[in-house]
């Protein structure tokens, strides 16, 4: 048996009164990919905030390759050869990819850089990676995001890291993508480099994880090889208790078309396209992404002008319907960019959950305080939102609660058809099982759903009906239980 | 231990700035015969309205994720258009009229250009700026205008030294803070332009005709800065086309002092106002210290950061 490259043992970290993590340990081989899992809050990123250094561990003690671990802050654990690659890109868009790689570690002398080293660095870096094809002197703006990730462990990879940690890199990644990245992960660990992975797409660590830590409360609840455990194993050790199924199926049926739209199309990303959300249905949208899945609901809602055909909401035709009349008419839309567009941050959760409909707590434009106040707080809590009170700006809360509070909009307006572009991305399991819960209730009771997602259990978990989406266009629409897994990625990757 | 302090700068804000600054000020020698006493008061408070008035309409600005550079040649274009106007023997409610109008079209203008071009805020009012000052300097025939006598000229007056009773534009300033506050507070509108400053896509997205109300927004403002223009007009008793400029970099002081932030989505008036308070509070105080103008300017500026850093200070964090 190798020794382990890095190891962890009896490591507590309190902040005031709370206790983080309480004698967590961790064994992390030479080579080997290392799924870090549980659910948020279990002190998944407290452990990984040691690790890379940020903070000091009250007690325990850390090795790495048999020697003591006391990183200095981040940098010092850079230099020692452990680096963090974070869930969100933290590149700078304008530079170039070249320079994005270098950034810190520029060659240079005298302050000059020199340009044919750094060249060749940044192109090694890459190799191994196998993306040398990346033009090095592009901006990185012009890249996706999976590109701009790949650029980020190249930049990792310039200090030759013998523990790269992965906090979520899949989480705004296509299956496509997802794919390529597993790709390099390989390449990784052929290298020697020990990899550890947190993510919260459970199906994931199977694919490409050796062994696997479970967090729960701040303790490690479990250790094992993951070729053989099963997620469903997994998820108990999180969270502690027996999870049968994630997906409600409630018993329902289908009612007329509600919201049709007729040759809807806005060039160049979204072709002419029609299609029919019955009463009571949950419309599933896959395909990759720049499918052309956000242009279809966006138009449909209002977000962007169409520029050929129309949308009928109850039967009414309206060919440029706008955000205003759509949620007159019932219609809500739950944005797949939380941060950007889903919610104003610095306002409270009152104020972000009856945006919509402030006149109707009143009257002659005035707001009805207590009302507005007693309808937040009911929300706050039946969705269990972990908050100090409706009056608390919502960008303190974490991303489930923050995802919590947006469809709360949407169920307080109340809309009856609801458009849902990917509504569990970056949220704990716990979250997006209530979320799931959540839907299918609405259906039960005679909402549409149309669900954007590219986490494909998920739609087959949840949906009556899927369409695939490819190059802008609706290619396929098939009642759920005439698709499989692979006959979805066969169709939105277009090998029909 | 920064908990405390913490917890008390949050509850205080701004008003413990104000506090301080009179303090300071009441202590010394030289001026704590004449500093603390209700005449000063009342000239300071007279002296502030000017600015005040102006930061309302600001703050409504500010809030809603924007700015306005053109103030200072608004107030000198309004005032050199009123004493036009009172020369050409209009009364005082036509011109007080006329000067809001002239304020709110110019604020129009602004709001159309940003709203609708979706140009920066800080482009379309900087040219504006020079539009509007050389307008009034083209109206004024690159002169004062004086005019004969008005009932504007009383309203900001703090002579009679004997009188108690504040002077109308003191009056104008609270009664429009108090509506200015509960706008912004209470009705669907003011919600509207803290969802637009604070994230406006999002805010399009819950179906906030964002165009619409940025315009309004500016437009609003623009009557502030007219009624601005014609306390100034009172304060000069004639139409000085040069008058006023810069005026708008002390009614963002008076802003960002009051803990509004630039980014948009927070604000309030009561802050604001201190903000001008505490900026009136000084020049007064550093004047009857004999302190030289360019001290002033420069505690002012020191003011400003210390302002800042404190409300970030406040919010708990350099995020």
């Amino acid at each position: 048996m190798p020794g382990f490259r890095l190891r962890l043992g009896g490591i507590s970290k309190a902040f005031g009164a709370t206790r983080a993590l309480s004698s967590v340990s961790l064994e992390v081989q030479a080579g080997e990919v290392h799924a870090l899992v549980g659910e948020n809050g279990a002190g998944k990123s407290t452990l990984l905030k040691i690790l890379s250094g940020a903070h000091e561990p009250d007690s325990g003690t850390m090795e790495l390759d048999g020697e003591p671990y006391r990183p200095d802050g981040p940098h010092d654990a850079r230099e020692r050869g452990v680096a963090m690659i974070y869930q969100e890109v933290t590149l700078a868009p304008h530079l170039s990819v070249q320079e994005n790689i270098l950034l810190g570690s520029e060659s240079s002398r005298l302050g000059w850089i020199n340009s044919r080293r750094s060249r060749e660095r940044a192109m090694e870096a890459l190799a191994v990676l196998g993306y040398d094809h990346l033009p090095l002197d592009r901006e990185t703006s012009a890249f996706t995001i999976a590109e701009q990730q790949v650029i980020e462990i190249a930049r990792a990879l310039l200090l030759k890291p013998r523990v790269l940690i992965m906090d979520e890199p899949t989480s705004s990644l296509t299956k496509a993508d997802t794919e390529r990245l597993f790709e390099v992960i390989g390449r990784l660990r052929g290298q020697g480099v020990s990899i550890i992975y947190v993510s919260h797409f459970l199906e994931e660590f199977q694919r490409v994880c050796d062994r696997y830590t479970v967090l729960k409360d701040g303790e490690t609840v479990g250790t094992g090889a993951m070729p053989g455990t099963t997620i469903d194993h997994l998820v108990s050790q999180m969270t502690g208790r027996e999870v049968s199924d994630l997906y409600p199926r409630v018993a329902r049926g289908l009612g007329e078309p509600v919201l049709e739209a007729l040759g809807l199309g806005r060039a160049p990303r979204l072709r002419p396209t029609s299609f029919a959300l019955r009463n009571g249905e949950i419309l599933g949208l896959a395909g990759i992404i720049g499918a052309g899945r956000t242009d279809l609901v966006r138009a449909v809602f209002g977000l962007d002008r169409a520029d050929a055909g129309q949308v009928a909401v109850f039967g009414r035709p309206d060919p440029h319907p706008s955000a205003g009349r759509s949620w007159a008419q019932g219609v809500g839309f739950l944005s797949e960019n939380r941060k950007e567009e889903g919610l104003m941050l610095n306002l409270s959760v009152r104020d972000n959950m009856t945006l919509t409909k402030l006149g109707s707590y009143g009257t002659l434009g005035w707001i009805g305080h207590r009302r507005q106040s007693a309808a937040a707080s009911r929300w706050t809590a039946e969705l269990a939102v972990k908050c100090t009170g409706a009056g608390q700006p919502v960008g303190e809360l974490s991303g489930g609660n923050q995802q919590k509070v947006a469809l709360a909009r949407l169920l307080e307006h109340p809309a009856r058809i609801l458009l849902l572009d990917e509504p569990t991305r970056g949220i704990d399991v716990g979250s997006k099982s209530q979320i799931y819960e959540i839907i299918g209730r609405l259906a039960a009771a005679g909402k549409s759903v149309i669900l954007v997602s590219s986490y494909l259990p998920e739609l087959l978990g949840l949906c009556d009906t899927i369409g695939v989406m490819h190059r802008g266009e609706l290619v396929a629409v098939r009642p759920c239980g005439e698709w499989t897994e692979p006959e979805l990625l066969r169709f939105a990757v277009g090998k029909e | 231990m920064t908990k405390l302090l913490r917890a008390i700068v949050k509850k205080g804000g701004p008003f413990i700035g104000l506090i301080l600054v009179i303090a300071i000020f009441s202590a010394p020698a030289e001026t704590r015969g004449y500093f603390l006493t209700y005449h000063n008061f009342k000239i300071i408070l007279t002296q502030s309205v000017i600015v005040s008035v102006g930061a309302l309409g600001m703050t409504l600005i500010i809030v809603s994720g924007a700015i306005d550079l053109s103030v200072g040649s608004v107030v000198a274009l309004t005032g050199v258009a009123s004493a036009l106007l009172i020369q050409h023997g209009w009364g005082a409610v036509a011109t007080t009229a006329a000067a809001v109008a002239i304020g709110a079209a110019i604020g129009l203008v602004n709001g159309t250009a940003v709203a609708g071009l979706r140009m920066p805020s800080f482009i379309i009012t900087l040219g504006m700026l020079g539009i509007a000052r050389g307008t009034a300097k083209w109206l004024a025939d690159n002169q004062t205008v004086s005019y004969d006598a008005s009932p504007i000229n009383s309203w900001m007056t703090t002579l009679n030294p004997a009188g108690r009773a504040l002077p109308a534009g003191v009056w104008v300033a609270v009664a429009l803070a108090a509506l200015t506050s509960l706008i912004l507070k209470k009705t669907v509108f003011g919600r509207h332009v803290f969802a637009l400053g604070s994230n406006e896509a999002a805010a399009r997205l819950c179906g906030v005709p964002t165009v619409r109300l940025q315009i309004m927004v500016f437009a609003l403002a623009g009557c502030f800065f007219g009624l601005s223009g014609l306390f100034q007009l009172s304060r000069l008793r004639l139409g000085d086309p040069t008058v006023a400029v810069g005026l708008e970099l002390d009614i963002i002081a008076a802003v960002i002092i009051g803990g509004a932030s630039l980014n948009g989505g927070s604000g309030t008036v009561l802050g604001s106002i201190i903000g001008a308070l505490i900026m009136a509070v000084l020049r007064n105080g550093s004047q009857q210290m004999g302190w030289p103008n360019y001290f002033q300017e420069i505690i002012i500026g020191v003011v400003i950061i210390a302002a800042v850093f404190l409300d970030r200070f406040r919010r708990g964090g350099r995020s």
